[in-house]
């Protein structure tokens, strides 16, 4: 199997950091300019059969590509495999189905106790679990994820297995109004919250926290003898993770209407898994890339309807054979790890 | 600073991997741990350094009982470890990893550009190589690295972990030339070896452990000519 050698991803990133200030400035304008006036695309090659391109902006894309980022502190950064990511994002959903159908509080209002609760959730589930290693973490975190669904289909206080309908929408906001009837605000809503999201995500990469990240992933213990907290620096990246699922949540819940517990299946997590390993674990805009592909790719070919997801597992598989590390994989160096070991010590030279 | 570990006790379940073993290191010494494979060496420096817990015993560090402290705040009273296998970080730079070992300092800004210094003085090669990845260092470079960015943690105590492990000759002899001028320069040593024959020419004092107990204890310079450690650690006799 040959590995495509040519890396995107260091040839965008030296680009970058050879641009003097203001071309960065440029192209971020142009790139967010881009992204907001992306539902005014009218493009045959780009068209969803079955459902109108710009709903599609909404749900599935955006939605995954910031569940994508949000999975990707934890998974990318600091390397916890955690298979129940979806349950954060059940309780931002079911926070504003909840709140919003029974109390008088509005979408602005219930989405900081949304994000509070996923992050609280992530607090309680992170400090017992986090102790844990790899495979173990994947199977507690993977049983969480299935909890929090059965306790919702089991309660019927929120609705049990039909869930909770009649979700207000959020008030009118710069002169957009969220209707059913259009997603264009929807679109925009979770495109200003994606984007301060990774404003903030490069924000904490680059300093301290991201520092810690990076050296729990690469050698645990070794993390500690540099005096990092390393249990605490794995519940924040877990409680982050939580809170824009959090946010996601309850943005979706108030779009969609009406939410039921099945939504929310362990499929969730491991889809927004696949768009985090696809693009390029670690990179954030390799998994940017690989949940906008994973997510428009399977509606694009609608038109082929049973065996689509068939055809899209096995282009999936293809992919991954050609470009094991993602579409836009981090620094090759991190992949130096296990080689060297075997290297042999010969005849090093004096050194001074 | 005196470090003094006292009838330490460390089980992996229900393996008994340290079995009541005393060492003290006093200020300003390097003192060795000499043993076999498996005889406790790399659990003995895990847990003083925190990574392992005790069963029970007692680790003293300047008279104060750190056995129950978590790794990363053992760090901050000066106890700094380059461990076993070297545990640089692959995907760091040289750069980068030597920052990394200043992570906890309060006042790394002000005091990282003189400890650079310091470290590049006592491995120069370590400049040459300043934005090579890590993982791509050969071994010898990465033990440098690794003793290097203990030391940007200022200890008091520096713990090594067999730092001539897997290197050549040529190599050893100069890592162990310059763990004596850290020494020198007024950073006590705890220095775990199976390479006796350079463990006991630099160390003051030493430690034989077999199978987590300590058999000897004694001058380095007496157990260089003592006939057991003789035959059964520098090879001689075997033949
Ligand atoms: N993670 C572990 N789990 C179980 N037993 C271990 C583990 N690490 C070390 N041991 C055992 O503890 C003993 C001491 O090992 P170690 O401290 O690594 O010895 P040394 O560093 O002197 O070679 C050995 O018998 C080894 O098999
Ligand atoms: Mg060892």
């Amino acid at each position: 199997m040959s590995k495509v050698t040519f890396n995107l991803r260091d040839k965008g990133a030296q680009f970058w950091d050879k641009s003097p200030r203001w071309r960065r400035v440029l192209l971020s304008v142009i790139f967010i300019a881009i992204c907001y006036a992306l539902p005014f695309l009218n493009n045959p090659i780009l068209n969803t059969p079955g459902s109108d391109f710009q709903s599609v902006l909404f749900y599935p894309v955006g939605m995954y590509v910031m569940m994508a980022i949000g999975l990707n502190i934890v998974v990318g950064k600091s390397g916890l495999l955690d298979l129940g990511y979806v349950a954060f994002f059940a309780i931002g959903a079911y926070t504003m189905a909840v709140l919003g159908t029974k109390t008088s509080l509005n979408f602005w209002e219930i989405l900081p106790i949304g994000v509070g609760l996923a992050m609280l959730s992530g607090v309680l589930l992170g400090t017992p679990t986090l102790r844990l290693r790899g495979d173990y973490l994947a199977i507690v975190t993977m049983g969480f994820g299935e909890i929090v669904r059965i306790v919702a289909v089991n309660t019927s206080a929120i609705g049990g297995s039909r869930g909770i309908a009649g979700i207000p929408t959020p008030p009118p906001a710069f002169k957009a109004k969220f209707t059913i009837l259009d997603p264009k605000p929807y679109y925009w809503l979770l495109l200003t919250f994606t984007l301060l999201i990774i404003w903030m995500v490069r924000r904490l990469a680059a300093r301290r926290p991201g520092r810690a990240w990076d050296a729990i992933r690469q050698d645990d213990d070794v993390a500690q003898l540099m005096g990092i907290n390393t249990r605490r620096s794995k519940v924040w990246a877990f409680v982050l993770g939580a809170a824009v699922a959090g946010v996601g949540g309850v943005i979706y819940a108030s779009q969609i209407l009406s939410i039921v517990p099945d939504q929310f299946n362990l499929n969730v997590s491991i889809l927004i898994l696949a768009c985090v390993v696809f693009g390029g674990i670690g990179n954030l805009w390799g998994v940017i890339v690989g949940a906008v592909i994973l997510a428009f790719t399977p509606e694009r070919i609608r038109f082929l309807s049973q065996p689509r997801i068939l055809v899209f597992g096995m282009a999936l598989v293809i992919m991954m054979n050609l470009r094991p590390d993602g579409m836009l994989p981090k620094k090759k160096r991190e992949h130096l790890e296990a080689d060297w070991d075997h290297v042999e010590e010969s005849g090093e030279g004096e050194i001074k | 600073m005196r470090l003094e570990i006292k009838d330490l006790h460390v089980h992996y379940g229900k393996i008994e991997a340290i079995k009541g073993v005393s060492v003290v290191v006093n200020e300003g010494e390097i003192v060795t741990l000499i043993g076999a494979n498996g005889a406790g060496k790399t659990t003995m420096l895990k847990t003083i350094s925190g990574l392992r817990p005790v069963t029970s015993g007692q680790i003293l560090f300047d008279g104060k009982d750190i056995s129950k402290m978590p790794a990363h705040e053992r760090v901050n009273l000066g106890l700094s470890q380059a461990p076993e296998g070297r545990g640089i970080f692959p995907g760091m730079t040289v750069l980068e990893n030597l920052e990394m070992g200043k992570y906890h300092r309060k006042d790394r800004k002000s005091e990282m550009k003189e400890d650079l210094e310091k470290v590049y003085h006592l491995f120069p090669r370590l400049l040459e190589r300043i934005n090579q990845a890590g993982g791509t260092l050969s071994g010898g470079e990465q033990q440098m690295l690794a003793i290097g960015r203990a030391l940007m943690a200022r200890p008091k105590v520096l713990l090594l972990d067999e730092p001539s492990m897997g290197l050549a000759p040529l190599m050893i002899a100069n890592i162990f030339r310059i763990i004596t001028e850290i020494n020198n320069l007024g950073t006590t040593i705890l220095l775990v070896e199976q390479n006796a024959q350079q463990a006991l020419q630099r160390a003051h004092r030493a430690y034989v452990l077999e199978t987590g107990n300590v058999v000897k204890e004694a001058k380095a310079s007496d157990l260089l000519n003592d006939p057991a450690v003789r035959a059964a650690y520098l090879g001689v006799g075997a033949h």
